[in-house]
């Protein structure tokens, strides 16, 4: 008999504890569910808005864009707002996740810079769902001390004059993105021939290429073991503090320029505290200065760059001068014929 | 002849030791390195030591983790000892009908209990803390049940029966008769579930729910733009701290002969 109550005992044990967890559940008065990158938010930040508006913040992160998209559309947790790549922020849009947004709520909406809602309108064309957070690009990282002058054109990828010491971006669609500006059609072109004629030119440029990587190519720049490589800006910042022989440049003839923004979720029911939120980390100047500071990526914030020394301003990765930006494109989706047809060439590419 | 085969021995366990530590041993070096780039050498620091204790983010990850570690272990053994009293009294058909459904779970890929729990769970509750407690308890069982059943088996039960002729209560005999013999095997049942939960992220990053981190999905979480070094720094305290309770545990369980038994280093 007393096995048994020993037996009752523990469960009854058990049960209590889940109910407890179950109180700590409990919800406060406002709270909103965040959905972003890692690393891509000062963390003091979440604090400093709960303490100054009271509203509470579940902060939950993923890694790639692919990730998080599947993580959303899972539907286990219910986001309120996310912060993703444009084309998964197309994506959101196309299944109709996203609710449009009242801008005019926004107390320093000003703050935004006009190319950068330009930039989102190549998607978002009312500009009504999508909120730039940082944006960036993808250049050329160069050793000045292993080039015979600073680069201005994707023509040193192409000419040979550098061969075994070029890293290329292991990347089907940033290739053929440079690939295709490099011949002066558009990166989103969806014309069989003008894909074919960049697919020979990366075949032709093929043995000069030391290698194809991701991430590692930043610590290879670093280490000094290429003269020239394909990187996003994100990392051409980082290895230019590292190592100060780097340099970063966007070629003339432009190239892609990614912009990673906030969209509302449609089940979001509390609009008001997400406005709240999103004024407060993206519009505000002295948040989103400080924000800056941790991420370290261009920021659509003009208040935030006007408050910055030139030292900043006049760093190229972060700033790319006005006007290498005018030949830059957004990617958008592709359709299925066009992403087969381009599988099928980098497999050429990569086989050959 | 012999001195070769006596070289070849050595170096063979040499290169073996070298494979398995030297990945920990770039990883500490790297962790008092005055650099954030892996391939640059900035001097020695111990910046990156004083900055896990000022970051809330690694605290409290390293807290929750702590938290589940323990928790989800020790209901895990209570559950797992009460489990083996009931399978150990079953008779033979049903007793390997029992193992084989525990030891199930221990054989599925974590990814498929991890989705499973995921469903299952918000069927009852939010994802939350608790939801990745339960996950921890639940995957903790068979392993807590697989290393208490044998010392159950070893167990003469006549030790028990003259307990209970002598007027002892079962409870009060279990106590004093049974759980003696068999307590080295809830403690290791219970450094095991430890370690599996700390070790988890697969099923901890399906059943966690927004906000809630451990270590490993924090970790995870940092790839976006690079693993920061105070990670370096986080990784060489819990590995000098895995050591030392690997030590303290030989020394606790070696056998009491003057015997010389080296630590499990």
């Amino acid at each position: 008999m007393k096995k048994r109550n020993l037996v009752l005992m523990s469960a009854m044990l058990i049960l209590t504890l889940v109910a407890m967890w179950g109180c700590g559940n409990s919800e406060p008065k406002q709270q909103i569910t965040v959905f972003n990158y890692g690393m891509y938010i000062d963390p003091a930040i979440l604090d400093q808005f709960t303490a100054e508006t009271g509203i509470e913040v579940l902060y939950e992160e993923a890694v790639t864009p692919e990730e998080l998209y599947s993580k959303y559309s899972s539907g286990a947790i219910q986001y309120d707002v996310v912060c993703s790549s444009e084309y998964i922020i197309m994506k959101l849009m196309e299944d109709q996740e996203l609710q449009p947004i009242d801008f005019t709520q926004f107390e320093n909406i000003e703050n935004i810079s006009d190319e950068c809602w330009a930039f989102c309108a190549t998607f978002d064309e009312e500009n009504q769902y999508a909120l730039p957070y940082f944006y960036g690009t993808v250049g050329l990282l160069y050793n000045t001390e292993m080039v015979s002058e600073p680069p201005t054109s994707w023509d040193v990828l192409f000419n040979g004059e550098y061969a075994g010491e070029i890293i290329m971006q292991n990347s089907m669609r940033d290739s053929f993105m440079i690939a295709l500006r490099y011949l002066g059609y558009s990166c989103n072109t969806t014309n069989p021939d003008e894909l074919a004629a960049a697919r020979d030119l990366l075949i032709a440029q093929k043995p000069d290429v030391q290698a194809y990587l991701v991430d590692e190519a930043r610590d290879e720049m670093v280490a000094e073991n290429a003269a020239i490589a394909v990187v996003y800006s994100g990392d051409g910042i980082l290895a230019c503090e590292y190592n100060e022989n780097l340099a970063y440049v966007v070629p003339e003839e432009g190239s892609n320029l990614w912009i990673d923004c906030w969209g509302i979720s449609q089940s979001c029911d509390n609009p008001e505290a997400v406005y709240t939120f999103l004024n407060y980390l993206c519009c505000r100047e002295d948040i989103a200065l400080q924000n800056f500071e941790y991420v370290y990526y261009p920021t659509p914030n003009t208040a935030v760059v006007a408050a910055l020394d030139e030292e900043t301003t006049s760093n190229t990765a972060l700033f790319p001068p006005l006007g290498s930006l005018t030949n830059c494109e957004v990617y958008q989706l592709m359709d299925e014929e066009t992403t087969a047809l381009m599988n099928e060439y980098w497999k050429a590419v990569k086989a050959e | 002849m012999v001195k070769f085969k006596n070289f070849l021995c050595k170096s063979y366990v040499g290169i073996i030791l070298f494979f398995l530590y030297a990945p920990i041993m770039v990883l500490i070096v790297s962790s008092f390195n005055n650099s954030k780039s892996r391939v640059v050498w900035g001097g020695f620091t111990l910046n990156w030591y004083a900055e896990i204790f000022s970051s809330t983010t690694i605290m409290t990850s390293l807290r929750n983790t702590l938290i589940l570690a323990f928790g989800s272990a020790f209901i895990a053994t209570v559950i797992g000892l009460l489990a083996c009293i009931g399978i150990d009294a079953m008779r033979k058909k049903e007793y390997s009908l029992v193992m084989s459904i525990t030891n199930i779970p221990m054989l599925n890929a974590d990814i498929v209990t991890g989705i499973a729990m995921m469903l299952l769970i918000i069927k009852f509750m939010p994802l939350g803390f608790g939801s990745i407690m339960l996950a921890h308890i639940t995957f903790n069982i068979p392993y807590v049940i697989l290393s208490i059943l044998p010392r159950f088996n070893q167990l003469d039960v006549s030790t028990f029966e003259a307990a209970r002729d002598l007027g002892a209560g079962p409870v009060y005999a279990f106590f004093k008769v049974v759980l003696p013999e068999i307590i080295p095997g809830i403690i290791s049942g219970f450094l095991m579930a430890v370690t599996m939960s700390m070790d988890d992220f697969v099923i901890t990053y399906f059943t966690k729910g927004a906000g809630v981190n451990t270590l490993s999905t924090m970790i995870y979480a940092q790839l976006k733009k690079g693993i920061k070094p105070e990670l370096y720094a986080l990784s060489t305290v819990i590995f000098l701290f895995t050591l030392a309770i690997l030590i303290a545990v030989n020394i606790i369980t070696a056998p009491k002969k003057p015997q010389k038994r080296g630590g499990n280093v």
